[in-house]
């Protein structure tokens, strides 16, 4: 992955010159570490503002929605995925868009890094596997594999989907994991215990609606949660209501997600919002076979009808 | 979306889905009867229910 930065610059640099696009998305360092924002350079002296590492868990697809100039845009595995659905849903053209395909060996949960030292983090340095990561009066090793995304760490599209341009080798895809693990998990609990575990994992919701936010399908112009005529869902801390808009969220992702995880990455309190979505993902990889995004050919499973679609629930 | 409510907690056998055309009266009523008896069959659902705002 070293390496990957100077050529994002020089693609960008040359794409803004050549005046084949009129903006380029990327990242650039955050003010905080470890949170690298979305950045907008219009012109080639601004390419060097460009950066990649571990810690772009942000999805640029959502900076692309409805946009009429023409886009290059740096994208990893899943980011290019939302680039396909948002094609395919009509929220981009294919042909504005010139996507810089980022070969991706899984971005960091900055949490997880935060809880391995004690004291604050003020840099961090970055080889091909490992992240070093110092503050006052320590600085620690960390391997990237133990400190992944767990998105990341069960992740078999690493290597973008669609792409004009690619920074770099493909890299091999992980086999042998097993992308649902963590919904059998819960699939295997009794119905109270299913209750109690979703209880608890959104216990610390505070609406922030950050989740939303990050999450490139969430294009709506009026999202049901704003709406107050009529008021879909109640806007209070109360668990029902809290647990009504994670349902609900997730539903609108259905057949659609591509397991990005931006939205964990969002969550200011740490929230597993992935595991409402990840058990739809699971259903419609079963009953369907589809994972979103992969393909520009196919529309999705919820968009049209077929004689054989599963429909043993209804009597 | 029966799979996901089921799978967050809601019990099985609480959510039912039919498909029944405006001139099937008949199938109306049959099902709504069976629905009935289902549900009152099992315990009533308390956890799903809001009864008073929650003020922190």
């Amino acid at each position: 992955m070293t390496g990957y930065t100077e050529k994002i610059r020089e693609i960008a640099a040359r794409l803004l010159t050549e005046g084949k696009v009129d903006r380029v998305i990327g990242f650039r360092k955050g003010t905080v570490p470890m949170m690298n924002q979305p950045h907008y350079v219009t012109s080639p002296a601004m390419a060097g503002e460009l950066i990649w590492d571990s810690h772009c868990g942000l999805n640029l697809a959502n900076y692309v929605t409805d946009r009429k100039e023409r886009i290059g845009i740096v994208a990893k595995g899943c980011d290019s995925r939302n680039l396909v659905t948002h094609i395919i849903e009509n929220k981009i053209k294919r042909d504005q868009l010139v996507i810089i395909g980022v070969p991706c060996t899984g971005m960091v949960d900055r949490s997880k890094v935060c809880a391995l030292v004690e004291g604050e983090i003020t840099s961090v340095e970055e080889s091909d596997d490992a992240i070093t990561v110092s503050g006052n009066g320590f600085s620690k090793t960390i391997a990237k594999t133990d400190v992944l995304r767990e998105n990341c760490a069960v992740c078999t599209h690493r290597n973008p989907v669609i792409h004009d341009e690619m920074v770099g080798e493909p890299v091999a895809e992980q086999t042998g994991v097993d992308a649902y693990a963590s919904v059998k998990k819960v699939e295997a609990l009794s119905p109270e215990e299913k209750w109690n575990y979703f209880e608890d994992l959104i216990s610390t919701c505070i609406r922030c609606y950050a989740c939303r936010n990050a999450c490139p399908l969430c294009y709506c112009p009026t999202c049901f949660v704003d709406e107050s005529r009529p008021q879909w869902v109640g806007k209070s801390q109360d668990p029902i209501d809290v647990r009504t808009f994670h349902l609900l969220r997730a539903y609108h992702c259905a057949g659609r997600c591509t397991d990005c995880g931006a939205c964990e990455t969002a969550c200011p309190m740490g929230i597993k919002v992935r595991e409402f979505t990840k058990k739809l993902n699971k259903d419609c990889f079963e009953l369907y076979g589809w994972e979103a995004g992969l393909t520009l050919d196919k529309r999705p499973p919820l968009d049209v009808y077929k004689t054989d679609d599963p429909d043993d629930f209804i009597r | 979306m029966k799979n996901l409510l089921e799978h967050t907690g809601i019990a099985p056998g609480r959510l039912h889905f039919s498909w029944i055309s405006s001139a099937e009266s008949t199938k109306f009523v049959d099902v709504v009867k069976k629905i009935t008896e289902e549900v009152k069959a099992l315990e009533p659902a308390l956890n799903y229910a809001k009864t008073e705002p929650k003020v922190n």
